[in-house]
């Protein structure tokens, strides 16, 4: 058993952490998220000098030969900054479905792209009615002559609006929510026959909704096995779904300590409103609540590599338990906040957001908790 | 024991649920948000009921009360809730009103109730500031007299929907040398058109505007808009405060909450199935209408002692309690029951005529996260939970 990081790890995590604190201070973020285009591609291009976009992938493909537990590092740092730039959409699903399941020729054209920065991907596969199935789709493709026309309409695609690419599920046999018949793509987002719809979302990204008609796409946009691509979308969701429990855990970490800061600060009758032990105790059952999610996270982390049963197991575990320890947190942090925490000028309310909206990406609490009893 | 309604009472079910269903505002029927509205919007029920004798049903008859019993009273609250009307706001109706017939004198009372029962004049509540919150009693606002007027000085914050108001009631310092910081306090009207008024809004998380900053600049207040004694505040403001509890229960509300919940869970689908038929989500929705039940019966056992001659005491704040967490609950299965359609921001998807052309998500996922957000207000104003449970601690408990 070892808890330990590699001393690469550890500079991993020092050199984003300074990024973060230098260039993603508060009003620098706020700005960002504000501005027209609501991202920075130069932090992008920072990423990808650091080495950071490269880090999962296997070094004949241009990667650090990094792993899970790396990914599992950039999270946090990121949830700690509640850093928007699309790290998950792009290097972790959009990455994960070409390391896992690429062609030579699909990994040399966009792997590179990626690592270097110059292709950022969006991960469509929620529909309006398919709640958290991956299965549920109403999205078709159809095999035309070499390649395929899909139909359909993606809903919250997040990152879409900066995306020069989308990794889309559809259906290309089988009835809705059979297991069987579903595929996945690769499609350039200027392909004709793309709209999209464009918004922030009350966590400070960007998504879109998206709609597909008649888009045709070459043969070789399929990755994967055609209508046999479910477990490999398992197995990236279940990565995507680690990588995002780190981000929660890291911006548990910051609300936490918000919190804890802000009841020294704050007087109320004569003293600081951490002398009341009825404050004292919540955020004791905040901080257990954090190290509980760290656990989980890093369960669901090693988990990856498993066999398909125990990684799914651990990954519905993580959902469940960091998703509970989210609500909590992000509420008990707004709430000992007073006033305070419910106005847009503190940054605690906008950590609270973030661990809202991540409870429900890639399924919330009630999904998992089921997912884990029809595993046994 | 008895939980039936009298026929008389069902009689006067039917009444106000007919002049309800032929007089309320069309295009405010079902609103979600209250705190979106346009002035004339807010205002506009209350106007129809100031018309009719109704706008303030809990006051003495003398000054314009309608005379029901607190079982009417009670069925008032629901009938509204059923279209989820736009209510009287409480800082005329249920807070400065009740004051100034209790304390103030017969000129106050003839300027100012006649303006609150009609809505022609909209009232803010001036109590909390940046350094008192909880301890309201530690207000630093200084009212000084100045022969025939007060100069008031301070910054009061959090000041409720002020952008619209008329009036304000605060609470000011008259004596920083009394013995105990409450006892220097005193309750003071003030025009807001006064020179010195300023009022800054305050942006909340949910991306809305409700609250403000009010700062206070040698604002001249004619000496006659103190209300009741000098140094008497802090008990009209408890007195108040005791009646705003109350009021915050919000079964009524509630319970069309739980049918809406249940209508959008029913239009959401999981594998194919209606949400509203999946065990794990219709159990939380069972748990919910439980919690309610027992705070209706609760609110249902204070009504009756009111009747009964008590006013309301300490246990409002069980009320207090219990409404606003189940208020919250009902925000938070609503954002679970719409799924992904819970992360678009409001403001970025509506356009400008309010519509959702070209639609994200269904009409009901729109206010979804943003109400969620915004009602983690209410275990925070009106006096926290956590003081709440204190006052239950020390009024009833003994501790
Ligand atoms: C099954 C069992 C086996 C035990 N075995 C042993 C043993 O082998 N050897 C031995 O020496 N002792 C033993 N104990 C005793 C045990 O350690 C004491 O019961 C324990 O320390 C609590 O003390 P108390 O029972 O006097 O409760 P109290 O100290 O009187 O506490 C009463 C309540 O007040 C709370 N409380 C007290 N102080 C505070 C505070 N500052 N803030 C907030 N809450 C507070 C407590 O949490 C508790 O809920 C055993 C007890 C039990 C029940
Ligand atoms: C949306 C909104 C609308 C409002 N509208 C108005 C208005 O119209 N007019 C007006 O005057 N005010 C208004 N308020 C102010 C409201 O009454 C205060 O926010 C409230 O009294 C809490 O004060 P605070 O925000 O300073 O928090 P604080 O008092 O600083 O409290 C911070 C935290 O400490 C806890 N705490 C404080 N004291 C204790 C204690 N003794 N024991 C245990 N825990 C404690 C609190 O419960 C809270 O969790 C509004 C507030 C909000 C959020």
């Amino acid at each position: 058993m070892d808890f330990n990081f590699t001393e690469e790890q550890d500079m991993v995590r020092d050199g984003l952490s300074r990024l973060v604190r230098e260039q993603y201070d508060w009003e620098t973020r706020r700005k960002a998220i504000e501005s027209e285009a609501g991202w920075r591609p130069e932090i992008w291009a920072q990423l990808a000098e650091l080495g950071i976009l490269g880090m999962p992938f296997s070094e004949d493909v241009g990667g650090f030969g990094g792993g899970a537990v790396d990914a599992m590092i950039v999270m946090e740092e990121f949830g700690k900054g509640l850093v928007v730039e699309p790290f998950v959409p792009t290097v972790v699903c959009a990455g994960g479905f070409l390391k896992h399941a690429g062609s030579e020729s699909q990994r040399e054209e966009h792997l590179s792209a990626i690592i270097d920065g110059s292709r950022v991907f969006a991960f469509a596969y929620a529909e309006p009615r398919g709640r958290y199935d991956y299965a549920d789709l109403e999205t078709t493709a159809k095999k035309d002559g070499d390649g395929y026309v899909l139909n359909g309409h993606k809903a919250v695609v997040i990152g879409a609006p900066w995306a020069s690419h989308f990794v889309v599920t559809a259906r290309t046999g089988g009835d809705r929510r059979d297991r069987e018949g579903v595929s996945v793509f690769i499609v350039d987002k200027s392909a004709d026959g793309i709209t999209t719809r464009d918004y922030e979302t009350v966590d400070g990204r960007r998504a879109s909704e998206v709609y597909f008609e008649n888009v045709s796409v070459p043969a070789d946009a399929l990755i994967g096995e055609e209508g046999g691509a479910l477990p490999l979308i398992e197995q990236v969701t279940d990565e995507a779904i680690a990588a995002q429990c780190a981000e929660a855990c890291g911006a548990m970490k910051v609300a936490h300590a918000m919190t804890l800061e802000y009841s020294k600060q704050r007087k109320q009758f004569g003293v600081p409103i951490g002398k009341f032990q009825v404050l004292q105790h919540r955020m004791v059952d905040m901080y257990t609540a954090y190290e509980t999610a760290v656990s989980l996270t890093y369960l669901a982390t090693i988990k990856l590599d498993a066999g398909e049963k125990e990684r799914k197991r651990a990954a519905s575990s993580a959902k469940v338990g960091v998703g509970q320890s989210a609500r909590f947190i992000g509420q008990e942090a707004v709430q000992i906040h007073g006033g305070n925490g419910v106005t847009d000028e503190y940054a605690v309310g906008h950590y609270f957001k973030r661990l809202t909206i991540f409870e429900n990406e890639f399924g919330n609490v009630d999904h998992h908790l089921k997912r884990h009893v029809s595993l046994g | 024991m008895n939980l039936d309604f009298t026929p008389e009472e069902q009689a006067f079910r039917d009444e106000v649920r007919a002049f309800i269903a032929e007089n309320y505002p069309e295009h405010l029927g079902d609103v979600g948000l209250r705190e979106d509205l346009s002035r004339e919007d807010f205002l506009a029920w209350h106007k129809i009921l100031g018309e009719k004798g109704w706008s303030v049903p809990a006051w003495p008859e003398q000054y314009g009360g309608t005379g029901w019993t607190p079982t009417q009273r009670y069925i008032w609250s629901e009938e509204n809730a059923r279209v989820n009307a736009v209510m009287p706001l409480p800082f005329g109706v249920s807070m400065v009103g009740p004051v100034i017939y209790t304390f103030g004198n017969e000129e106050q009372k003839a300027k100012h109730l006649p303006g609150i029962r009609s809505g022609e004049v909209w009232w803010c509540q001036g109590y909390s500031e940046p350094g008192a919150g909880s301890d309201l009693a530690s207000l630093k606002t200084t009212a000084v007299r100045d022969g025939d007027h007060y100069v008031i000085n301070g910054q009061k914050t959090w000041t409720t929907l002020a952008q619209y108001a008329d009036w304000g009631f605060f609470l000011c310092r008259t004596d920083p040398d009394a013995a105990k910081p409450q006892e220097g306090i005193s309750f003071i009207l003030v025009d807001m058109k006064t020179p010195g008024v300023e009022v800054k809004p305050i942006k909340l998380l949910d991306g809305g505007y409700e609250v403000n900053e009010t700062w206070l600049t040698d604002v001249r207040v004619p000496v006659e808009n103190l209300v009741g004694e000098e140094n008497k505040g802090w008990t009209y403001a408890k007195f108040l405060l005791a009646h705003e509890r109350s009021g915050i229960a919000g079964v009524a509300r509630s319970k069309r909450g739980v049918e809406k919940l249940r209508e959008i869970a029913a239009n959401e689908t999981l594998d194919g199935a209606p949400l509203i038929e999946d065990f794990d989500f219709a159990r939380k929705v069972s748990q919910l209408e439980i919690d309610l039940a027992a705070l209706e019966i609760t609110e249902l056992r204070t009504l009756a002692g009111e009747q009964a001659g008590n006013g309301p005491g300490p246990e409002s704040s069980i009320l207090k309690i219990k409404g606003t967490e189940i208020q919250q609950r009902l925000t938070e299965l609503t954002l679970e029951a719409v799924g992904s359609y819970a992360a678009p921001y409001y403001h970025s998807i509506a356009n400008d005529d309010g519509s959702n052309e070209y639609p994200v998500g269904p009409d009901y996922s729109a206010h979804a996260a943003e109400t969620y957000f915004n009602m983690r207000k209410t275990s925070i104003y009106g006096g926290s939970n956590e003081i709440q449970r204190n006052i239950i601690t020390k009024m009833i408990l003994g501790l």
